[in-house]
């Protein structure tokens, strides 16, 4: 809110410069936002808070100064104007909770094209209001000194009667910006005979709204209750100077003055002359002003601090409440400008607020003693980026949501939940998959002549299933370029684009980590995203726990990457939750090792030809290691060989030659049952 | 001189004279091997008469050890010279970098997310999480923000065809944490969250700290000393802190905290705006309503929240001046984090 200084210090005595009025309302919760000049006179930018509508207003803000510095609230002299006309226009409120009080006043032979005078244009310029014309400038300038909005309607276009109604739904008003809005039900209006003239505290009609010519005027001023405003504006897409002090509460008691006010700037203008105050007015329904009830124990044990009783009968005084004394405390009632005083920390608030922040004293707080759960409950989180960062890869932190056609590209088969007023078309649906964005951002960077990416990223995941959404935490990375960054040493194998096994080396790294990696398996499977042949199922004890593979061509192709990327992606707590295995003890006798190579064929997988060595030998089998893979000359097509070490060790004595000669017999014999292989010599 | 001194002198000077150990093991053969110079000399003492044959004998072993120890010292030289001659030939370039795999990074937000993390560990504050997509209830409703508050304006929600919503705060851990752990409680909750607004300054997803303390005898003053330790202690230095009343629904009375600037320590700069001091935080103690919408005595208990945004705080503590940056992913900026 703008706030001309030179028309505050016609309200209330301040002996400080713009600066310093700026810092001492920011200490009190008006945070100074800009401070600028209108023709010499310095304009304060304040920020004011939902809960205190009383102070966006010259009034307002003069009832706070006056609190900080004791000077009196003054104000120019009202000057009443008497019944010049006996002519009255009639009020019907039918949702009399809803507008507690209206006051209507009928002018004529009014000029609305008088000449305004410069100091009330200059103020208004000061708020950023424009001049209209003399009627609505008077309307203007009375809401920006005393924070009562009003309306004023050519008399000559109001036809019967005015009413004061919810609006029929569907019922159509266009509005003084020429805006034809569609009503609901709930919102109030300000009808005449025919039809609605205007949205109640929000905006009047264009049908009914005064123009140059206008001679005859009917004025509104009333109160409406916040909740029969709150939400409507914004709803239709409006924020008027009405609706929003509406909304926030403007003082019920405030119309009658605020008519005076308006009609003596009215008349001395525009030469208008006014009839009676027609006044409709509910008792019941008025906003209630009941007394609080302060503890002085509650408000030393809240604030950490006691503060004198005189002190908080000045702070509270000062701010227009009415204090009482009672056994506990004080029994304080609020002023009727004050519609956010309910309960005690209301008030705790408010004596906080003028005492100072700054003179309740830091004390540190008794502590609190807890033992939250650790890793094995919870994954390691700082421990897993690290483990992949020493690794080469950067963490990336990418949106929640996604563009919809690279998701549906990527994950035909999941269903994306999308929003419903997105930023922008290609950030609406929530990611099912942490993919889409590492993609995007690996793309960007390839962009930015990057040509080997390595990424991860942790974030949450969104899978839809029927109605239902799970968040899902997941774990992805992203490898994309040369096995290793370019140097001087490295053989040319090394500088070969990473390949499923680059990425799986660093996903086994991680699942090692977890202390249970024995528990852990590789399934062929296939993802439509990923390259048929080159894409797995990670498995933990048989359960699903993530995936790992190279891109499908074809999204290479689409996505233009120079490389095609190697993505995995995991469910943080099922694949890496921490369970350590027990230890096992270290034979402190020799080991043996034999090699074998042997020859099977293409589609027998290294975990199937593992789990027969297994099978087939004795428990001093300890490893059976991979160390070569061959395909070619001297084999036949179709057919590969696997070269393994096998280590041989016992507990209690040192294995003879003929031992470990059986063991490889067995298993020998055993892979020529079951896989038909062949021992290549 | 006799012929045994003759043969050392000349044995000797072939020892000086061989320049690496194999040529020395040739001069170790022909003066000491089965034929060499000496072994035939003591050989050829046994044909001397009697009397001669003990001087000659002796006169010829001397000479054996003489040359014998020349030859171990020899050695001894020779094997170091060669030592070295490899230590030369064996030089490398210190400078070329080490081979192998090179250290990524940590997003600079989460190294500032788990620094926070660490700190209030260390403090008593047990982490608390909450789902991204929440409910009404515990966004808004919980937190004493009813339907059509002039507060929702503040908040530019994103929300789903079915009435839920991406939480735009991390406030509403606060009230699942309450209704989960009961008090007393001490927790953080750092998590994204998300807001349909997108500028220079605004991203629609960002990180919020949320903390939350609840005890029978909680108070400003406790949360005054809180805030100041915790910031202090995230940015290394003994700096100013200022609590200014400000407005939150679910805090009561409600605050906002203020730092010295980082960048000027409060001498004013572009970064404060010229003020000095950097709004940092918003706190208060927790309302009343918030308090029983979690199951929690209003009247035994107290409590204090504050949130904060991550982003800014990773913001001030590396400099970065644009909040983009942060969700570009662009590694030639990732790369600057490496550092723990």
């Amino acid at each position: 809110m703008k706030l001309s200084y030179g028309w505050l210090k016609e309200w209330v005595d301040v002996s400080w410069d713009a600066g310093e009025l700026g810092s001492r309302l920011t200490m009190a919760g008006f945070e100074l936002e800009g401070l600028t000049t209108n023709a010499g006179d310095p304009i304060l930018e304040l920020n004011i808070t939902p809960n205190r509508g009383d102070v966006m207003s010259v009034l307002g803000v003069a009832r706070e100064v006056s609190a900080l510095t004791g000077q009196p609230v003054t104000g120019p002299a009202l000057r009443s104007v008497s019944d010049q006309l006996t002519d009255t226009f009639p009020v019907q409120v039918n949702e009399a909770a809803a507008c507690p009080t209206f006051l209507g006043r009928v002018f004529r032979g009014v000029n609305n094209r008088a000449t305004i005078p410069a100091w009330m244009t200059a103020r208004l310029h000061s708020a950023d209001v424009r001049s209209v014309s003399p009627v609505v400038d008077v309307t203007n300038y009375v809401l920006l000194e005393l924070g009562q909005p009003m309306h004023a309607y050519d008399l000559g276009r109001l036809s019967g009667e005015i009413r004061v109604r919810h609006a029929h739904a569907g019922e159509r008003l266009q509005l003084l910006d020429e805006r034809t809005v569609e009503l609901s039900a709930d919102m109030l209006v300000i009808a005449d005979a025919s039809s609605a003239a205007g949205l109640a505290g929000i905006m009047g009609g264009a049908r009914t709204a005064v123009a140059p010519g206008t001679c005859d005027v009917f004025l509104e001023v009333a109160y409406f209750a916040p909740s029969a405003i709150q939400g409507r504006a914004r709803r239709l897409g409006l924020v008027t100077d009405a609706s929003q002090r509406y909304e926030r509460g403007v003082d019920p008691a405030l119309p009658p003055r605020a008519m005076e006010r308006a009609s003596a700037l009215l008349t001395e203008i525009t030469g208008g002359r006014a009839g009676p105050v027609t006044r409709v007015y509910s008792n019941v329904h008025q906003p209630p002003r009941a007394p609080v009830g302060l503890r002085r124990a509650r408000l030393a044990r809240l604030l950490g601090t006691s503060i004198e009783p005189e002190k908080v009968r000045a702070a509270l005084s000062a701010l227009q409440m009415k204090v009482q004394d009672v056994a506990e405390g004080w029994e304080v009632t609020p002023p009727t400008h004050r519609f956010d005083i309910a309960i005690e920390a209301d008030l705790i608030e408010e004596v906080a607020r003028v005492v100072g922040f700054e003179t309740i004293d830091e004390r540190a707080g008794e502590a609190v003693q807890s033992f939250p759960e650790l890793a094995r409950a919870r994954p390691p989180e700082a421990a897993i980026l690290e483990t992949m960062i020493a690794r080469g890869y950067y963490e990336a932190i990418t949106y929640a949501f996604v563009d919809p056609q690279l998701q549906q590209r990527l994950f035909p088969e999941r269903t994306s939940l999308a929003i419903t007023n997105p930023i922008a078309s290609d950030l609406s649906v929530m990611r099912v998959s942490l993919w889409p964005g590492l993609l995007r951002a690996a793309v960007e960077n390839q962009r930015h002549q990057q040509e080997r990416i390595r990424l991860v990223e942790h974030g949450v995941c969104f899978a839809t299933s029927g109605g239902a959404v799970t968040e899902i935490d997941t774990f992805a990375a992203v490898a994309c370029g040369a096995r290793l960054p370019e140097q001087w040493s490295v053989a040319r194998e090394a500088r070969a684009p990473a390949d499923f096994f680059d990425l799986k080396a660093d996903l086994e790294n991680l699942l090692a980590a977890t202390g249970a990696e024995e528990g852990f398996a590789f399934e062929p499977a296939q993802l439509a995203c990923l390259r048929p042949g080159r894409a797995a199922r990670v498995l933990r004890q048989a359960r699903a726990v993530g995936w790992i593979g190279e891109l499908h061509p074809d999204i290479v192709r689409e996505l233009d990457f120079t490389y095609p990327p190697v993505l995995f992606e995991l469910a943080i707590y099922d694949a890496l939750r921490v369970d350590p295995a027990p230890y096992t003890e270290v034979s402190r006798f020799p080991m043996v090792r034999r090699d074998l190579a042997i020859v099977v064929a293409e589609s027998v997988s290294l975990s199937a030809l593992r789990e027969r060595v297994i099978l087939s030998s004795s428990s001093l089998l300890r490893q059976c290691r991979v160390f070569d893979v061959y395909r070619g000359p001297g084999l036949e097509t179709g057919t590969k060989s696997i070269a393994l070490g096998l280590i041989f060790q016992d507990f209690s004595r040192t294995l003879t030659d003929e031992d470990v000669d059986r063991n490889v017999a067995s298993i020998v014999a055993g892979l020529r049952v079951s896989l038909n292989a062949k021992i290549r010599e | 001189m006799n012929a045994a001194a003759d043969l050392v002198s000349r044995a000797l000077a072939a020892i000086a004279a061989s320049g690496d150990l194999a040529t020395l093991d040739e001069v170790r053969i022909r003066w000491l091997g089965k034929r060499g110079e000496l072994t035939a000399a003591l050989k050829s003492v046994g044909a001397l008469p009697t009397a001669e044959r003990r001087a000659a004998g002796q006169d010829i072993n001397t000479a054996k050890e003489r040359v014998q120890s020349a030859l171990d010292a020899r050695r001894v030289e020779l094997e170091r010279l060669q030592v070295d001659h490899e230590l030369v030939a064996g030089r490398i370039d210190v400078t070329l970098p080490g081979r192998g795999e090179e250290r990524g990074a940590l997003h600079p937000v989460t190294q500032a997310r788990l620094r926070i993390e660490a700190l209030f560990a260390r403090a008593g504050f047990d982490i608390a999480v909450g789902p991204e997509i929440e409910d009404d209830f515990h966004n808004f409703g919980a937190l004493n923000i009813p339907e059509n508050h002039p507060a929702r304006a503040l908040h530019d929600t994103f929300y789903f065809p079915d009435g839920r919503l991406l939480r735009t705060h991390t406030s509403p851990v606060q009230i699942r944490a309450m209704l989960a752990r009961g008090a007393p409680l001490a927790v953080i909750a750092p998590g994204r969250v998300y807001r349909c607004d997108h500028d220079l300054t605004h991203s629609p997803m960002f990180h919020q700290l949320e903390g939350l303390v609840v005890g029978e005898n909680v108070s400003f003053a406790n949360m005054k000393a809180c805030l100041h330790g915790f910031l202090a202690a995230f940015f290394e230095r003994d700096l100013a802190m200022r609590l200014r009343p400000s407005y939150f629904p679910f805090t009561e009375p409600s605050a906002e905290v203020d730092m010295s600037c980082v960048f000027c320590a409060g001498a004013g700069c572009r970064t404060c705006k010229h003020s000095g001091w950097l709004e940092i935080s918003g706190c208060g103690m927790v309302h009343p309503h918030v308090l029983a919408a979690s199951g929690i005595d209003p009247e035994r208990y107290s409590g204090y929240a504050f949130g904060a945004g991550i982003d800014r705080l990773a913001m001030l503590r590396y400099g970065v001046n644009d909040l983009r940056l942060f969700f570009e992913n662009d590694l030639r900026f990732l790369r600057q984090f490496r550092a723990f």
